[in-house]
């Protein structure tokens, strides 16, 4: 075989890479077109343009722009952070069992809101709300990988995550026990099942620097994750200071996953899905995987919150509800298909 | 030895958990040596090799090429050492052209989809070297033990670092494997680079080494050519065994011999 062959077979992987993604690209602006169109009012693909642009009536582009685009926004966002958050976890971690839900990020992240909500402390507008989010998120995510330690395997890093999202539930159970308001609770309860309903720009000025911010950092750091598939010793001798990079990734996790959490709730397991669903298309490489899944993360999101709003039901559906229960039984099976690892044998 | 020395150690010593495993170690290394660095389980060989290059923190002083190791960068002393550790694991089911193509990482070819002809070459001269570009395209995962190990051989080859660092490059080969991954490495030496090798198999060590480090219980108890320093004395203190001595085609056999 000559140098022709051995570029050729790179090429293949990388066109193959380029036509995924763009599929994917069109793939989420068509969600993004159908979620403007869906809910109360119903509109079709070309009114939602025609009115995005400034075109149609009154009517039609207050509901597309001001009330819909900035629940797509979040839905895309959201979905794309907790895609990106999920990647770069396994490739930090080395294992596509990681993601920031079964490590106790969220509901982590969720307490700090709640507390910072139930304690009156702010306005549920207010950047406090995303700032108490992230420094729980990270608190819990730094304190899960120094129980771990270094090369944890990750049936530890999955009990740890277990209970780190136990404390974090149980905490938030104990904010709303001791809470005397019980409107407040109620909202609490519906809050942490995870919506994005009536989100304003006010939402997304509220979560999107921050997740914006943690994609950066996540994305930048995207070749040491490549480094890092051949273990941390090797890593570290190819020039990746290892310790910088689980760090960065601690940071860019809690500030995407708290910013998401501090204005949609708790939506879990698109971290873990996303990244699955991208390696059979376009190979293991974790630093290839990183947008891939980012945009397969945010199609989900978009698809879970028109589905809520399609699915006829008596009261709303929350989305972090409904991705949970699509989220659950994959991991399970994602569990079966990993068990031999998981018992000890070689992973 | 030599006044040449490209790799020196003075006064390393190196304490893991709070137990001392490596003691005052000095050693003076040249380029175009294989240097064979043997000694019973838990000597502490893995540490020192670790500790050469700069992955473990050592008191004493280390210098590689006329730097002191504690002020280069990481990438730096990237460049400068290859590092094989054990086991050959690779996490994702990665093709075999990826996994030699991050030893260019620390040349700051960290895309294997984006290699510069510079790179590309080096890539393809090291699978050359150990012939595995047959099967460059493959995942790593898919590979036999055999396969997998000139794999992880080649992206350290693919460093074209003047210092290598192997640690057991040998263990679960079979014997034509073993003198294959040997003779890579010997090729290396004669090509100008400084090639240590970690390894239990003291035939290997005779046949391939020119230097033969002998570490016991955190110190280094013997070093020299192969015939002097694996002496008759030094393996039965160091090993409680004895040895068949002899010479065949003009270089040491020793094959390790206990009654039983």
């Amino acid at each position: 075989m000559s140098i022709q062959n051995v570029m050729v077979t790179a090429d293949v992987w990388e066109r193959r890479r380029a036509s995924v993604l763009a599929a994917l690209v069109v793939l989420v602006v068509l969600l993004v077109l159908v979620s403007l169109g869906v809910g109360p009012v119903r509109l079709s693909p070309l009114t939602v343009i025609d009115a995005l642009f400034g075109g149609g009536s009154d009517v039609q582009q207050v509901i597309v722009r001001e009330i819909r685009l900035p629940r797509v926004i979040l839905g895309f966002a959201i979905g794309a952070i907790l895609g990106l958050s999920g990647a770069a976890l396994q490739g930090l971690l080395r294992n596509p069992l990681a993601s920031p839900s079964l490590f106790g990020a969220p509901q982590s992240a969720a307490f700090g809101a709640v507390l910072v909500i139930a304690l009156g402390l702010a306005d549920v507008r207010s950047y406090a709300l995303p700032v108490a989010a992230i420094a729980m998120a990270f608190a819990s995510v730094f304190v899960l990988l120094a129980i771990a330690g270094r090369n944890a395997g990750i049936l530890i890093l999955i009990l740890a995550g277990l209970a780190i999202s136990s404390l974090a539930g149980a905490a938030t159970a104990l904010v709303m026990n001791l809470s005397s308001n019980p409107f407040v609770v109620l909202e609490i309860a519906f809050w942490l099942l995870g919506s994005l309903e009536d989100r304003s720009f006010r939402h997304v000025m509220l979560a999107l620097p921050f997740i914006v911010a943690g994609a950066i950092i996540l994305f930048s750091q995207r070749n040491a994750f490549r480094a890092l598939s051949l273990g941390e010793e090797t890593a570290q001798s190819l020039g990746v200071d290892v310790g910088r990079l689980r760090l960065m990734v601690i940071t860019g996790v809690a500030l995407g996953v708290g910013g998401a959490v501090a204005v949609s709730g708790t939506i879990g397991f698109i971290g873990l899905v996303a990244p699955h669903l991208m390696r059979p298309l376009i190979g293991h490489d974790p630093a290839r995987l990183l947008v891939p899944s980012a945009l397969t993360g945010a199609a989900l999101l978009l698809s879970a919150d028109i589905a809520v709003r399609i699915i006829p039901s008596t009261s709303d559906i929350k989305v972090g509800v409904l991705t949970s229960i699509i989220g659950v039984p994959f991991f399970l099976y994602l569990i079966m298909r990993e068990r031999r690892a998981l018992a000890g044998g070689v992973a | 030895m030599t006044v040449s020395a490209f790799l020196t150690a003075q006064g390393v010593s190196v304490k893991l958990s709070g137990r001392i495993v490596l003691k005052d170690i000095s050693l003076a290394l040249s380029s175009g040596h294989l240097v064979a660095l043997v000694g019973p389980n838990g000597a502490g060989k893995t540490t020192l090799l670790r500790a050469l290059a700069g992955l473990v923190p050592a008191e004493g002083a280390i210098d590689v090429g006329g730097d002191a190791l504690s002020s280069l960068h990481l990438s730096e002393r990237a460049r400068r050492f290859a590092y094989l550790p054990q086991g050959h694991i690779v996490h994702w089911p990665l093709p075999a052209r990826d996994i030699v193509a991050l030893g260019r990482y620390p040349h700051g070819a960290t895309d294997p989809a984006r290699l510069t002809p510079r790179d590309t070459e080096a890539v393809l001269r090291a699978m050359q070297a150990t012939d595995v570009v047959e099967f460059s395209a493959r995942r790593v995962t898919e590979l036999s033990g055999g396969e997998r190990s000139r794999v992880a051989l080649a992206r350290v080859l693919a460093v074209e670092a003047p210092v290598i660092l192997a640690d057991e490059p040998t263990a679960s080969l079979d014997p034509r494997h073993q003198i294959d991954v040997m003779k890579n490495l010997r090729q290396a030496a004669d090509k100008g680079a400084l090639v240590m090798v970690v390894t239990h198999d003291l035939g290997l060590a005779a046949r391939f080494a020119d230097t033969v480090l002998v570490l016991s219980d955190g110190h280094l108890v013997s070093q020299g050519a192969p015939a002097q320093a694996l002496s008759e004395q030094v393996i039965a203190d160091v090993f409680r065994i004895s040895a068949y001595r002899a010479e065949f085609q003009r270089a040491a056999v020793i094959v390790p011999w206990a009654e039983i």
